[in-house]
């Protein structure tokens, strides 16, 4: 309205704290202290831990000292079973992202530094609790020891890629380990989850589901609608965010960080909601089986932020340095997952320098040799000779004659190319 | 029975050979859906069967290829076609590919009910008919029933089909068959043989049309609401046109049409959905490809027009008996 004598509007376009050439400076970082959060009941109303979605749950001390009510006081054997999956997820990710430099594959995504999110949620899980993941959660399957070799056959979409070289890498479908079929459409698999869960409840059965999404990915109406499906059933559903702070080169400000917690997001529909410390492995394992308890118990779903950080760039097509400042990560005052939790296992005197080096050189060939037994079967352009008829397999359960016929189309144009 | 009826005893006779079956969606439970169709069904099957859902079309389907999953079979409704939309990521990019992304782990066989296409002063969020969307996706089955007996044999026979099915009902011929004259009074369902419907279980396979009129100068093509249409024309008309009912665009029964094409040597392809790449483009395009030699004259296409449906001039914008009659004259001159 002309006449009105205000100041002009401004709009607010959110800026993360560093770009490319700045120092990172995270001396104002309110860091939390752990054990200092208080545990309720599995069976309290979201309305009476409000503070939880804002506060951060954090087990493991500086000293990597067990601390306070969430520590899940977990066996030697589950510890050292976790440090090792998360050290082989890292080995595995280092291998096949310079495979897939070397043109072995098309595409590759690390989840360097947010390894717990995933192992320590899996070990907190049944194995048949069924697991909705997003595209950064590799450490589920490591975690429940499905075959690396069979992940690689998937990434170079080879002869023995049991998705028949469809998928682009990475986008495993794991049916036999309750890994659902990934998809590149983000947050697509949140309501999806939910769902399972509804049919999990509405059968009788005693198994969950848990779903994964980046905090990029809270901005979609998925998300939302899987909020409020879960909320209005108090479905048996564990919905957990994976706040790495970036989602390619948007930092988490662009889905609404600055205003408030993605855990938070859990207030306004009733469900409970956890902040998590992302890189404190006993955190994100407590986190995981109070939400199962509470699930499994008929108390309904939570949401869970990871609070961590994308130590390395999106995938193989990013390149991070071009966005954010290069020490970030060095700097982030929450560590890194693995050697929090091998400090953690050492000063239980469990563990020890030399043990963990050795582990370090086993994981890695490992994953050695099944990349070998994997380049057997081929890798992705050889794969490209592979036998094309599966190509119209599995549009519908049985073939109409229209794909018939586009199939035969197919193989007479192969024929004619020479192929 | 009605149309409405038909719908419904499929749903019960499905729920009650398979436990597997839940029906979820807006109103559908305790009210029984706004036109009725899932009436009675959570009171015999119980809350965690039939249950109403939060509006959010997105969030149903999700929830149902999810459901899906788990191993069970929902039946979801989307309250009128026209709020497809919302829910089309999940039916294009998951539930149509889940079977061919995960090579076969994994499959998402719900069946999608939803009332569609004009006639009943819905204005242009009612009366949509979006067939031609979900025919372009490679992976949905699309069914469209056009009486009470089919679309309970369809019905049955999409709930129990393995893969995604979109089933339309042409909300304008719920209660009784319509011609497309807007004036007339329309008869009850009750006095036409579709009528008699068994109760129990039947299926009619997907992907066979029916040929609802034998005819020998020129086969008209269609489905839902435009059947009747169809049939109220050639009686007036005295056309001798054999009437293909398609009742399931994909997989298409291309063997019917094509048969009757070659036959005929004339086609007229009807919906009420905008022309511009709508199926009729997709089924003018088969007949070409199948029954070229055979054609005397080119196929004609009757549609809605490519506007959104106006309110007020509904029956403008309806592809009715005068356009069809046009068409027919056009395909018998040349
Ligand atoms: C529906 C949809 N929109 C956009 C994209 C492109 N895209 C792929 S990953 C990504 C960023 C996601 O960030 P976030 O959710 O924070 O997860 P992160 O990669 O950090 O783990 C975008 C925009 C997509 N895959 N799907």
């Amino acid at each position: 309205m002309t006449g009105r004598n205000l100041p002009p509007l401004s709009l607010h376009v959110p800026e993360p704290s560093f770009r490319p050439g700045d120092e990172a400076d995270y001396s104002s970082f309110p860091m939390p202290v752990a054990g200092a959060v208080r545990r309720p009941e599995i069976g309290a109303a979201p309305a009476e831990m409000r503070d939880l979605a804002y506060d951060m749950v954090r087990v493991l001390d500086p000293e990597g000292v067990a601390q306070g009510p969430w520590d899940p006081r977990l066996s030697s054997e589950t510890l050292l079973k976790m440090l090792r999956s998360m050290a082989l997820t890292r080995a595995f990710d280092e291998r096949l992202y310079r495979a897939q430099r070397q043109g072995k594959t098309s595409f590759y995504m690390k989840c360097t530094g947010e390894e717990a999110t995933s192992i320590a949620a899996a070990h907190a899980l049944d194995y048949d609790d069924m697991c909705f993941p997003s595209y950064r959660q590799q450490g589920l399957l490591i975690a429940r020891d499905w075959p690396i070799v069979d992940m690689i056959n998937q990434i170079y979409s080879n002869r023995a890629d049991r998705l028949k070289g469809r998928q682009m890498p990475i986008m495993y479908s794991v049916r036999d380990a309750n890994f659902f079929s990934i998809s590149g459409n983000l947050t697509t698999q949140y309501p999806q989850a939910v769902g399972w869960a509804m049919a999990s409840a509405a059968r009788g059965d005693t198994r969950i589901a848990a779903a994964w999404c980046g905090e990029g990915s809270t901005a979609e109406g998925d998300f939302h609608s899987a909020m409020t499906f879960a909320a209005v059933y108090r479905a048996p559903v564990i919905l957990n965010v994976i706040n790495n702070q970036w989602a390619i080169s948007s930092f988490s400000g662009f889905a609404g960080a600055e205003a408030t917690t993605f855990a938070a997001r859990a207030i306004g529909y009733g469900i409970a909601g956890l902040r998590v410390d992302g890189n404190d492995a006993l955190a994100v394992y407590a986190a995981t089986q109070w939400a199962a308890d509470r699930a499994r118990s008929n108390h309904g779903p939570t949401l869970i932020e990871h609070f961590t950080y994308r130590a390395e760039g999106h995938s193989t097509s990013d390149d991070p340095t071009k966005y954010r400042s290069a020490d970030e990560g060095t700097k982030w005052p929450l560590g890194d997952p693995i050697a929090r939790l091998k400090k953690h296992v050492i000063g239980l005197g469990i563990w020890d320098e030399d043990r963990h080096a050795a582990m370090d050189r086993e994981v890695a060939e490992q994953v050695k040799a099944a990349q070998r037994e994997a380049e057997k079967n081929g890798v992705l352009h050889d794969g490209l000779k592979q036998s094309f008829d599966p190509m119209f397999e599995d549009v519908f359960e049985t073939m109409p004659w229209h794909l018939e016929e586009q199939r035969e189309q197919m193989l007479e144009e192969r024929k004619a190319a020479g192929i | 029975m009605n149309m409405i009826q038909a719908i419904n005893s499929a749903l019960d006779v499905s729920m009650e050979r398979d436990e597997g079956i839940v029906v979820l969606g807006e109103d559908v439970g305790y009210f029984g859906g706004v036109f009725k169709a899932t009436e009675g069904l959570q009171k015999r099957y119980g809350k965690t069967r039939v249950f109403d859902t939060p509006i959010s079309e997105c969030g149903i389907i999700g929830v149902a290829v999810g459901m899906a999953t788990y191993g069970l079979r929902p039946v979801p409704e989307i309250q009128f076609a026209d709020y497809i939309y919302p829910a089309l990521d999940q039916l294009v990019s998951e539930a149509a590919r889940l079977r061919y992304r995960s090579a076969g782990e994994y499959t998402a066989p719900i069946t999608v009910r939803t009332p569609f296409g004009g006639g009943i002063f819905g204005g242009q969020t009612h009366s949509q008919s979006p067939e031609g969307i979900f025919t372009h996706v490679a992976g949905l089955k699309t069914v469209i029933p056009s009486n009470p007996y089919d679309a309970k044999g369809l019905l049955i026979a999409a709930i129990e089909d393995n893969d995604p099915v979109i089933f339309f009902e042409p909300k304008r011929i719920y209660n009784g068959p319509f011609d497309g004259h807007y004036d007339r009074p329309v008869a009850p369902w009750s006095r036409f043989p579709e009528s008699a419907v068994p109760t129990g279980h039947y299926r009619i396979e997907l992907g066979k049309a029916k040929v609802v009129r034998e005819g020998a100068d020129v086969t008209i093509l269609c489905y839902g609401t435009m059947v009747h249409v169809a049939k109220g024309v050639v009686e007036e008309s005295g056309v001798d046109a054999e009437i293909v009912d398609l009742r399931t665009l994909v997989p298409l029964d291309i063997e019917t049409v094509a048969a009757s094409v070659k036959k005929t040597g004339r086609c007229v392809v009807v919906h009420e959905a905008t022309k511009t790449a709508g199926y009729g483009a997709e089924l003018s395009a088969l007949v070409q490809e199948h029954c070229f030699h055979w054609l005397e004259a080119p196929v004609q296409r009757v549609t809605g027009w490519d506007t959104p449906y106006p309110h007020s001039l509904e029956w403008a914008y309806f592809p009715g008996p005068v356009r069809l009659t046009q068409a027919l004259k056009r395909v018998m001159q040349d």
